[in-house]
């Protein structure tokens, strides 16, 4: 993963930084449904996926799916959740849908912003 | 995905005429002298409810529809539903424009209270929606409704006003010509300082109150690199959409009819040179309250109907079933041609809109009822009183329009009684009419009667006396003048000079006739006698002629008596003597 951190950006490794996802975090029926909006393999882009790993890892280990989404590649789907900024972070379930934007690396806000209590 | 070829390239913005996209929206491309600048962002900024986003609508629509430019709508405040609502009442059906992909629609929605904010992002997001949007129907034109909205979503306002920087210049860089909405702010013509990223054009919409009537305004702040119109204009949101009222745009060319129309009053069209109106002309009928204004105009309109062409009158002091009962009292049915089509009645309240607002009204009413024959009753009430500043304009730009469409017009207007304000309150507008006709109470012995005279007509020959008006139960119409002496007789006045003169009239007829009954009776009386004479006369002849004969038989007698004795006495012959003589001596 520490290898698309170069800030240039690579258009052609969004559709493997996706897959990677999903194989990874099998989703049966995942307690906690994320999705992570980006535009192209960005510095800022690949920031938010590490950092959305990371707290994903500490708080929520074994009860949550990622779905990333590159809008290059599919831009019809920016409508649907009303993506304006990337990277944006939504939260499909629990309901009500939360959108963090930005590129995660305050961990408390985004434990603020999807509602998830702390694991001590 | 759909992505069909890309849009044109940034028109050469050296060009030495400016490159320029066709709003579409009547009046506003005369005074931008033909549109928005193609290829660049043009900021339209107003407070809530001056119209922004109607103009950017139409501006889109039209785009689609008449000048073969696709557009993206994307919007920020409205839904979908409620723009496709909003223009649906403007005869647009977004839905199919849609499906035709003329026009595409996106609706950005930011929830603020769903929204965290940790670190670093853009906008990325936005520019891939609006350029898939652009794409997925080869977009020319573009509108954003309102961006502004961004602002109170998106907390960081530094990124916020980078990315804005960014949009507009990468709008350019896709060639499309841009609509950017923006609120009219306290100090600066936007409230988020949007006038700073777009430079190129600047329209301002505003929406006034002035004495409880709101009128639209717009205003071109800033066109760079073309001359424009700096005034204001005030614009509308009619039943067509919107429209732009340039005063200075219309000019006097409309072409001027020979042809005459009737009045349907028929002493009136004596007066008016025995033919009536010249069609295409504007007349102005001008009296105080029950002098009969109404009644001219529904003659007008009834004679129109009689000639088989169409008439609207707009009546604003009645409903359209009070003028037709109001109307058939004296006689004029105008029912039936309702109902034929020929006549339309448009009945409203004025002040309910603003001046401009009614002109659209009527200008659409105009465009699609096409009559030959306009009659407004009264056009005092177009306005609150005492706003003959606004009335003046706004009536020459209706009165124009009529010529302009060859329509024969006539306007009432109520004046108050009193005689000296009757030509002050009308001086505005008089100018303007070609025929103005003044209908006024004289009050004298008792009694009110009403007077017509014609105080101009342009280009024809006109009577400048006074002639009594009369309604009847079978229309309007003028009593000739009567003259007595040198006083034009009305009301009573002229009615017992009638009959006086009519009583005068027989008496001398009867007084005729009995002279003449007279002089044949002399005339029997001398014949009578003259016969009597003659038949003295023959009398007299036939006694003459007897006591000739007797005598001269007589006379024969006697000289055959004498010539007997002569002969047996063998004595000559006497000498002849005087008849006479033997006479006498015989009838002794």
């Amino acid at each position: 993963m520490s290898a698309h951190k170069s800030p240039s950006k690579a258009r052609a490794g969004a559709a493997g930084l996706a897959e990677k996802a999903l194989h990874e975090e099998q989703p049966e029926v995942a307690e906690w449904q994320l999705r992570l909006y980006i535009a192209g393999q960005t510095a800022k882009s690949m920031a938010a996926f590490e950092n959305l790993k990371r707290v994903c890892e500490t708080h929520l280990a074994g009860r949550y799916s990622i779905e990333v989404v590159d809008l290059l590649v599919n831009p019809r789907l920016a409508a649907g959740d009303q993506i304006l900024a990337v990277p944006t972070l939504v939260r499909k379930f629990p309901e009500p849908i939360r959108k963090i934007i930005g590129d995660l690396s305050n961990e408390e806000r985004v434990l603020v912003g999807l509602d998830v209590r702390p694991r001590r | 995905m759909a992505r069909p070829k890309k849009p044109a390239k940034t028109a050469p913005s050296e060009a030495p005429t400016l490159p320029k996209a066709p709003t579409g929206i009547q009046g506003l491309d005369e005074i931008t002298g033909g549109g928005l600048p193609r290829g660049r962002p043009t900021l339209l900024c107003g407070s809530a409810g001056s119209g922004k986003t109607m103009v950017a609508a139409e501006f889109l629509v039209h785009g689609a529809l008449q000048y073969d430019e696709p557009g993206v709508f994307m919007m920020f405040e409205e839904s979908a539903e409620e723009l496709a609502q909003n223009l649906k009442s403007l005869g647009v059906d977004l839905d199919k424009l849609q499906r035709q992909g003329k026009i595409a629609i996106d609706h950005v929605h930011i929830e603020r209270s769903e929204i965290q904010e940790t670190g670093e992002y853009d906008l990325e997001g936005l520019f891939i929606r609006l350029g898939h949007a652009i794409d997925s129907i080869a977009a020319k034109r573009v509108v954003l409704d309102t961006i502004e909205a961004l602002f109170s979503g998106l907390p960081n306002h530094a990124v916020l006003r980078a990315e804005l920087r960014r949009l507009f210049r990468w709008l350019k860089d896709r060639g499309v010509t841009a609509v950017i909405t923006g609120e009219r702010g306290e100090t600066a013509l936007t409230r988020y300082g949007l006038e700073e990223y777009v430079a190129d054009c600047v329209i301002l919409l505003d929406h006034r109150i002035v004495d409880q009537v709101s009128t639209r305004r717009l205003r071109v702040v800033k066109y760079r690199g073309t001359e424009h119109g700096t005034n204001e204009y005030p614009f509308l949101i009619g039943r067509d959409g919107i429209s732009v009222l340039p005063i200075t745009s219309l000019r006097l060319d409309h072409q001027a009819s020979s042809e005459r129309v009737s009045t349907g009053i028929d002493g009136l069209d004596d007066m008016l040179g025995g033919s009536g109106l010249y069609r295409g002309s504007s007349t102005l009928v001008s009296g105080a309250p029950g002098t009969g204004k109404s009644s001219v105009g529904a003659s007008f309109v009834d004679a129109a109907c009689r000639r088989g062409e169409r008439a609207l009158l707009f009546a604003y002091e009645e409903s359209p079933s009070q003028v037709l009962r109001n109307m058939s009292s004296i006689g004029l049915d105008l029912e039936p041609w309702r109902r034929k089509g020929l006549l339309h009645i448009d009945a409203s309240r004025p002040t309910l809109h603003g001046l401009e607002q009614h002109l659209v009204h009527m200008y659409d009413l105009v465009r699609d009822f096409k009559p030959s024959v306009v009659v407004v009753d009264p056009i005092s009430n177009l306005t609150m009183d005492k706003e003959d500043r606004l009335l003046k304009p706004a009536l020459m730009r209706l009165i124009d329009y009529l010529k302009q469409q060859g329509v024969t017009a006539l306007f009432t207007s109520l004046t108050s009684d009193m005689a000296s304000d009757v030509a002050d309150s009308q001086v505005g507008v008089s100018s303007l009419m070609d025929t103005w006709i003044l209908l006024s109470n004289v009050a004298a012995n008792g009694e009110r009667t009403r007077t017509l005279q014609v105080l101009k007509s342009r280009g024809m020959p006109h009577s400048h006396q006074v002639r009594e008006f009369v309604m009847s139960d079978h229309g309007v119409d003028l009593v000739d003048v009567y003259l007595s002496g040198d006083r034009v007789l009305t009301g009573t006045a002229r009615i017992s000079q009638v009959a006086q003169e009519a009583a005068a009239g027989e008496l001398r007829r009867r007084d005729h006739e009995r002279r003449l009954k007279e002089l044949a009776n002399h005339r029997k009386a001398i014949d009578a006698q003259i016969a009597a004479l003659n038949a003295q006369a023959d009398e007299r002849a036939g006694e003459v002629a007897f006591a000739i004969e007797r005598e001269r038989l007589t006379a024969e007698g006697v000289s055959s008596r004498s010539r007997s004795m002569a002969q047996s006495r063998d004595v000559p012959p006497p000498r002849p003597r005087p008849r006479a003589a033997p006479l006498r001596k015989g009838a002794k």
